[in-house]
């Protein structure tokens, strides 16, 4: 059996991940920190507290934000 | 003393919010948040940019222990853009409070208040703090408050314009009939004296990002705001002369020499 790889949308941008992936480990690989950021995974937002049980799937859209300078309008 | 600006129970010292935007720096930004005086400031939610993550760092400079965050829907042109946008800035802090924008039109950034309406019900339906951007209307203004908003804040001209307040009277009128909630005029404001005028006028709060960031010295421009808030509330407190078409000796009129 060839390994196979999922691939996943992150931000708009395509990446491959380890089947059996899960959020918390993609936010870790990402090195992004937890306290300070928002995930949704296809348009649903995900708690913190579901990072770890949440396994990714092939075609999954996972958007990652935070806070930034921003008074109105469009920056 | 206390003369605080209170917004759903929560009590402000300053009158004056800041947004985040379009400083040169985060240590520009730092030091006009610190000569400003305010305690609550505006922010955008974004995706995080995973190839540069200098941007990442934001909230580092931001001191949550002196300012209250207010995330905003910036740059949402639907009411469900800006829920979506709002439910995911609580996640981020686990804040309850947005800065309800939905703009209607690119150009001028007006605000589309059906859109607004809609988006301000779902969201106090979901337990948010919701301050609306809307136009200066009176019915308007009554519609965001039936919804439960917690504040109202009108623009006094388009975002970023600098014009200052264009609609006195409506201003005028909306501080005659809305005493439930604070007033906060938001855009607009160009220099210290706009923001005394409208503080002048009777609202309870003026909330700008472009006229301090985009002044050629942000701190100086910050510490002018504070002091224009200050004085425009002193002097509304004050109460003001009545206005005369002509001159009224202001010494006394007996015991001239002769």
């Amino acid at each position: 059996m060839p390994e196979s790889v999922l691939k996943v949308l992150v931000n708009g941008e395509q990446r491959e991940i380890e089947p059996g992936t899960r959020l918390r480990t993609l936010v870790s690989e990402l090195e992004l920190k937890p306290d300070r950021i928002a995930i949704e995974l296809n348009r649903r937002i995900l708690r913190k507290a579901d990072w770890d049980s949440t396994e990714l799937a092939e075609g999954d859209a996972v958007e990652v934000v935070s806070f930034v300078g921003g008074g109105a309008g469009l920056v | 003393m206390a003369d605080s600006l209170v917004i759903a129970g929560r009590d402000f010292h300053s009158r004056l919010i800041l947004g985040t935007g379009k400083y040169e720096s985060y240590d520009l930004m730092k030091k006009a948040l610190e000569a400003s005086g305010t305690e609550m400031v505006t922010v955008a939610v974004r995706r995080v940019p995973l190839a540069d993550r200098s941007k990442e760092s934001f909230l580092d400079h931001i001191d949550l222990k002196k300012y209250h965050l207010l995330p905003n829907t910036a740059g949402c042109y639907s009411a469900d853009e800006a829920i979506r946008t709002a439910m995911l800035a609580r996640e981020v802090l686990d804040t309850k409070w947005v800065k309800l924008e939905v703009i209607g039109d690119e150009r001028t950034l007006f605000p589309d208040n059906e859109g607004l309406l809609e988006a301000t019900r779902a969201l106090v339906k979901e337990g948010f703090i919701v301050l609306p951007y809307f136009n200066d209307d009176l019915i308007v203004a009554r519609r965001l408050i039936d919804a439960g908003a917690a504040a109202v804040m009108p623009l006094a001209a388009p975002i970023g314009s600098g014009l200052g307040i264009q609609n006195f009277t409506n201003l005028r009128i909306l501080r005659e009939y809305v005493q439930d909630v604070p007033i906060i005029v938001d855009a607009g404001v160009g220099t210290a004296s706009d923001a005394a005028l409208a503080l002048e006028v009777g609202v309870d709060g003026v909330l700008m990002n472009t006229g301090v960031a985009g002044a050629k010295n942000p701190v100086k421009m910050a510490e002018a705001m504070r002091l224009g808030v200050r004085a425009g509330r002193l002097a509304y407190l004050a109460g003001r002369i009545e206005r005369k078409l002509y001159a009224s000796a202001s010494s006394p009129q007996t015991g001239m020499i002769e």
